[in-house]
């Protein structure tokens, strides 16, 4: 603080050695409410104040008011805990082949009813379960990471390295998504889930670097980045501290409704059979296998073998979906308390 | 705006240039699709060498893009490197019966989607709009083949105890020709339809409700209102329309999911489509044929596009004049 | 005294919010004489917009709630008016401008088509030609230039002034009785401030229309307006002619708002601003809702709501403050100075 910058001394100088001196009425007397306050109930001085709350225990309040997002939550820790916990709870092993039960509806002794070797459907739901979670998380975290990456480096320094990715990201968009995988896994990754998965990654950064890449380019020119700059902060630093902060929002919630078309497109995948093949289970592999022997001995059609698992894929997925509308919700930066 | 539309066909060239380069030299170094033969002891080691000559297989891949990209304008595409035979017509054809349901099931996915996101934006919180917002959100969770599945065997199993056939579940046509041929056609696509139809439609309704809501709560329409101008009007003439520009922006990114879904239609009720010969090309690894497929597509999706450019350009008067 | 054009009694709105209930309006009374400009003066969050969205129905219902009060305008009570009635006096009887012209007006309609509205949606068996020609008219009596070609352009080919002029022709076309401007020129720059407010100045005197002009800049009440009424947390603190209120305001609120101005004639070395933060409009403290601030602020203030009443032995100067006479023979910062 510089000498002319110290408020002026004297005899109506503040007491206090703030850097803004207290208010001054009309005749030069302090207007500072200094005998009010103590004399005013504490309630009435929480009410000069705005509430002050950190902004994640208000995005935390939020998510929790959201009860469909509560349910989804609920739900996915019910199902992901039965995928990671796949070899305690299934009744039977997944491979277990009982030639006297064969094509059999659901029933006590197997819930979801068997399969055309007598394979017990529930206990291949459960670990089916179990790879779409390993598949859907990996390609969401890893795809979420990359994108991040690149947007950002794309986003802050703009210039040629963004028209790249742009391009690139144009690219990947005019085309079908699921032709492209499909030509991918059929020629690099077939059968193996973390070969699909890694292909999956390699489509799945786009989205995300896009959303990113938007918003570091609009916070780059704003006034606090400026501010920040022109006070020595190098670029790093910048992108760090101050726009990556804004990114998380959108970041979160797109990852977490990755998961879910990432489950979704890795099952179609397997059911075309150019996905995960056997002996690694997967959910879109139980509906293909269920194609090859659709009918019942009696010559009904054995439609628990292709319910079960497809509805699962639907349940997982719309959790993932409520837990990923709740988080947009909390996370909002634009969804504000109202002021009249 | 013709200027705009000249642009954007302009700039779709070199899309389609890179693209179907990046896939034709992934595809070609994936793999060679004469690699089985070599193994095979019918074929001498003579026969399988001219052959790798004559499909052009000895020479650098760069050069192979050129040789097919002539191809493509000379010979219409090529033959196929597995049948030998010719893909034009066989592109023509399985193309026209895609692009047949296909076009269908967007345009009633359109309409229904807008209408009733129109609607349920106006009647916010009521029993309708639950009762839709449900349906969109189990349709963003559904599988397309899962549902066709659904559907497949729901009316299979009807048509199994009750002898009635609502709709078909397999094939394009059970009458070979006739006066009746169409009204068959149609009763073997409804299920193909309304399985992408429903899929496309929870995207639609639930974008276009959310758009309606956001134009409702805008200045402008704030500004109709202090007018004096009813209800009705201020909704039909200002917020529609508005309200309307997003969904062309989602219908275009919608386009490849399309596709995708045609893919995985075609499979499950056997149709005779583009994406059903896309499967079985990657299956035998023909070259020519995934190419043939994956140029087509491009060239509908920049087609399509184009169109939702064109759209938007029409509703939206601020970007014409870029 | 001729009859008031409007007279409102006991206005209070409130909105529902998550957190509780905010008290936008609480107990708002002022008539408003036939060709004369008010303006309200107040921070965001006073209320003056609110009060005055209240008497043309725009307040949406769901949060918002006019729980009571009057609002006579031509032998008719506003605020109980059916929906029918109330459109017909919309864009009518009473117009309103809005502050920000780039958003207020459609970007899809050309200009003339949405002033053509104004006029088609009251007079409904006007030629096309007529209205066309009425639209160029007042699009050059409010001084956009090019007239005939302006009517066929869209609102991003205009400039914030000329939008903003487009946004005033609009609201004169059907000649109302009273003309609502909230906030016209706080969007725009300084200079086109000027030109907007000089075609306001004009519009009047073409009009005689009864203005209300709200706004928290007090340069503009005093080169725009004969009263004011100056609002504080949904109440009115202070009403009066203009220049009595420069040379003489009798409420501490009043006065910090025109301390807190810079004067040019001078140096100032300190800004002076008035201490502590807008309340919050749910946790109102009771009694008056300014004594947090107040250098004024005794035992009383914290427990009685102080009425708005006449000081000065009337001639329309009141103050809802209990020591008012406290502030008697006070002179304004601004009191030298030359007040219109």
């Amino acid at each position: 603080m510089t000498e002319a910058s110290r408020p002026p001394q004297g005899p109506l100088a503040p007491s206090d050695d703030s850097l803004f001196p207290s208010a001054q009425g009309l005749e030069g007397e302090n207007i500072a409410p200094n005998s009010v306050v103590g004399a005013v109930d504490d309630t009435h001085a929480a009410g000069l104040e705005l509430k002050v709350r950190s902004q994640w225990s208000y995005a935390r309040m939020r998510f929790f008011r959201h009860r469909l997002a509560l349910i989804g939550l609920f739900g996915l820790v019910v199902i992901f805990g039965a995928g990671i916990f796949a070899g305690l709870i299934s009744p039977y092993s997944y491979s277990e082949i009982d030639l006297n039960h064969i094509i059999q509806g659901p029933s006590l002794a197997h819930y979801f009813g068997t399969d055309a070797l007598g394979r017990d459907q529930f206990t291949r739901v459960i670990w089916g379960i179990r790879t779409s979670m390993e598949v859907g998380v990996f390609v969401a975290v890893v795809s979420t990471f990359v994108g991040l990456v690149i947007g950002a480096v794309a986003g802050y320094y703009g210039g040629w390295l963004d028209n790249l990715l742009m391009r690139a990201t144009d690219l990947v968009l005019t085309l079908p998504l699921l032709a492209i995988l499909l030509t991918a896994t059929a020629l690099l990754g077939q059968g193996n889930q973390w070969r699909v998965s890694l292909i999956l990654v390699f489509f799945f950064w786009t989205g995300i670097a896009r959303v990113v890449r938007g918003i570091f380019l609009s916070l780059r020119e704003k006034e606090y980045v400026e501010a920040a700059k022109a006070s020595g902060a190098g670029d790093a630093r910048l992108m760090f501290r101050h726009i990556l902060p804004n990114t998380l929002g959108p970041i979160v919630v797109n990852a977490t409704l990755a998961v879910g078309t990432a489950i979704l497109v890795e099952a179609a995948l397997s059911f075309l059979n150019f996905g995960i093949k056997p002996p690694t289970p997967s959910l879109g592999v139980l509906v293909s296998d269920a194609q090859a022997n659709p009918n019942t001995p009696t010559g009904g059609i054995a439609w628990w073998l292709t319910i079960f698992p497809g509805l699962t894929i639907v349940v997982i997925v719309l959790c993932v979906n409520f837990v990923g509308d709740g988080l947009r919700d909390a996370l909002d930066p634009t969804q504000r308390r109202m002021r009249a | 705006m013709l200027t705009y539309i000249v642009r954007r066909i302009l700039y779709s060239i070199p899309v389609l240039f890179f693209s179907t380069f990046l896939s034709f030299i992934f595809v070609a170094y994936a793999g060679n699709p004469l690699a089985q033969l070599r193994s095979n002891p019918r074929f001498s080691q003579q026969t399988v060498d001219n052959m790798t000559h004559q499909l052009h297989l000895d020479l650098p891949v760069v050069q192979r893009y050129f040789l097919w990209l002539q191809d493509v304008f000379t010979h219409k595409l090529g033959n196929s490197l597995y049948t030998g035979q010719a893909l034009w017509p066989q592109i023509t054809r399985t193309m026209g019966h895609t692009a047949q349901f296909i076009i269908i099931s967007e345009v009633l996915a359109l309409i229904l989607g807008v209408s009733i996101g129109i609607y349920s934006a106006i009647r916010q919180y009521s029993v309708f709009d639950y009762l839709f917002t449900s349906i969109s959100f189990l349709g963003f969770a559904m599988p397309t083949f899962w549902l066709a599945l659904l559907l497949q065997i729901t009316f299979t199993d009807i048509f199994l105890h009750y002898n009635v056939r609502i709709f078909y579940t397999s094939g394009l046509n059970s009458l070979p020709g006739g006066p009746a041929w169409s009204w068959d056609r149609m009763q073997h696509l409804a299920l193909p339809i309304a399985t992408l139809c429903i899929i496309s439609f929870a995207l639609y309704s639930r974008y276009m409700r959310a758009s309606m809501l956001d134009v409702i709560n805008s200045d402008y329409v704030r500004t109709a209102r202090a007018k004096g101008v009813s209800e009705w009007r201020v909704i039909m003439r200002h917020v529609f329309r508005n309200a309307l520009i997003p969904i062309t922006t989602v219908a275009a990114l919608n386009f490849g999911a399309l596709l995708g879904g045609a893919i995985v239609t075609e499979t499950v009720f056997s149709l005779d489509g583009i994406g059903f010969f896309f499967i079985q090309s990657l299956q035998t690894l023909d070259l020519y044929a995934v190419m043939a497929y994956l140029l087509i597509t491009a060239i509908a999706v920049v087609v399509f596009n184009l169109i939702a450019d064109i759209a938007y350009g029409f509703l939206d008067p601020r970007i014409r004049y870029d | 005294m001729p009859d008031p054009v409007l007279s409102i009694k006991d206005l209070v709105v409130e909105f529902k919010t998550e957190d509780g209930i905010v008290h936008a309006v609480d107990g708002v009374s002022y008539d408003l004489f036939p060709g004369e400009t008010l303006g309200i003066v107040g921070e965001s969050g006073s209320g003056k917009s609110v009060s005055t969205l209240a008497l043309l129905g725009l307040i949406p219902t769901p949060p918002g709630r006019i729980v009571r009060g009057t609002a006579m305008f031509n032998g008719r009570d506003l605020l109980k008016l059916k929906k029918k009635e109330l459109r017909r006096v919309r864009g009518n009887d009473v117009a309103m401008v809005f502050q920000d012209p780039m958003t207020s007006l459609n970007p899809v309609l050309t200009v003339g088509s949405q002033l053509g509205e104004a006029i088609k949606t009251h007079y409904r068996d006007e030629k096309d030609d007529a209205v066309k020609k009425r639209v160029i008219d007042l699009l050059k009596l409010v001084g956009v230039p090019n007239a005939e070609t302006r009517y066929s352009q869209y609102p991003h080919e205009f400039s914030g002034g000329m939008r903003q002029r487009a946004m005033i022709a609009m609201a004169i076309t059907n000649s109302p009785s009273l003309l609502i401007a909230d906030e016209p020129t706080t969007a725009l720059d300084v200079t086109i401030q000027a030109q907007v407010l000089e075609v306001m100045k004009r519009v009047q005197k073409e009009t005689d229309a009864a203005t209300i002009l709200i706004t928290h800049d007090l340069g503009i009440v005093a080169e725009m307006c004969e009263r004011v009424l100056v609002m504080y947390a949904g109440h009115i603190v202070e009403s009066g002619d203009v220049s009595t209120i420069f040379r003489s305001p009798r409420h501490p609120y009043t006065i910090g708002l025109m301390n807190s101005l810079p004067k040019l004639t001078e140096d100032e070395e300190w800004l002076e601003p008035i201490t502590g933060a807008p309340p919050s409009l749910i946790d109102l403290p009771p009694g008056c809702p300014f004594h947090p601030r107040c250098f004024l602020a005794r035992e009383r203030c914290t427990q009685e709501n102080p009425p708005l009443e006449p000081v000065d032995g009337g001639a329309g100067h009141a103050s809802a403050c209990h020591f008012s006479e406290e502030l008697i023979g006070r002179k304004s910062k601004f009191s030298e100075e030359a007040v219109a």
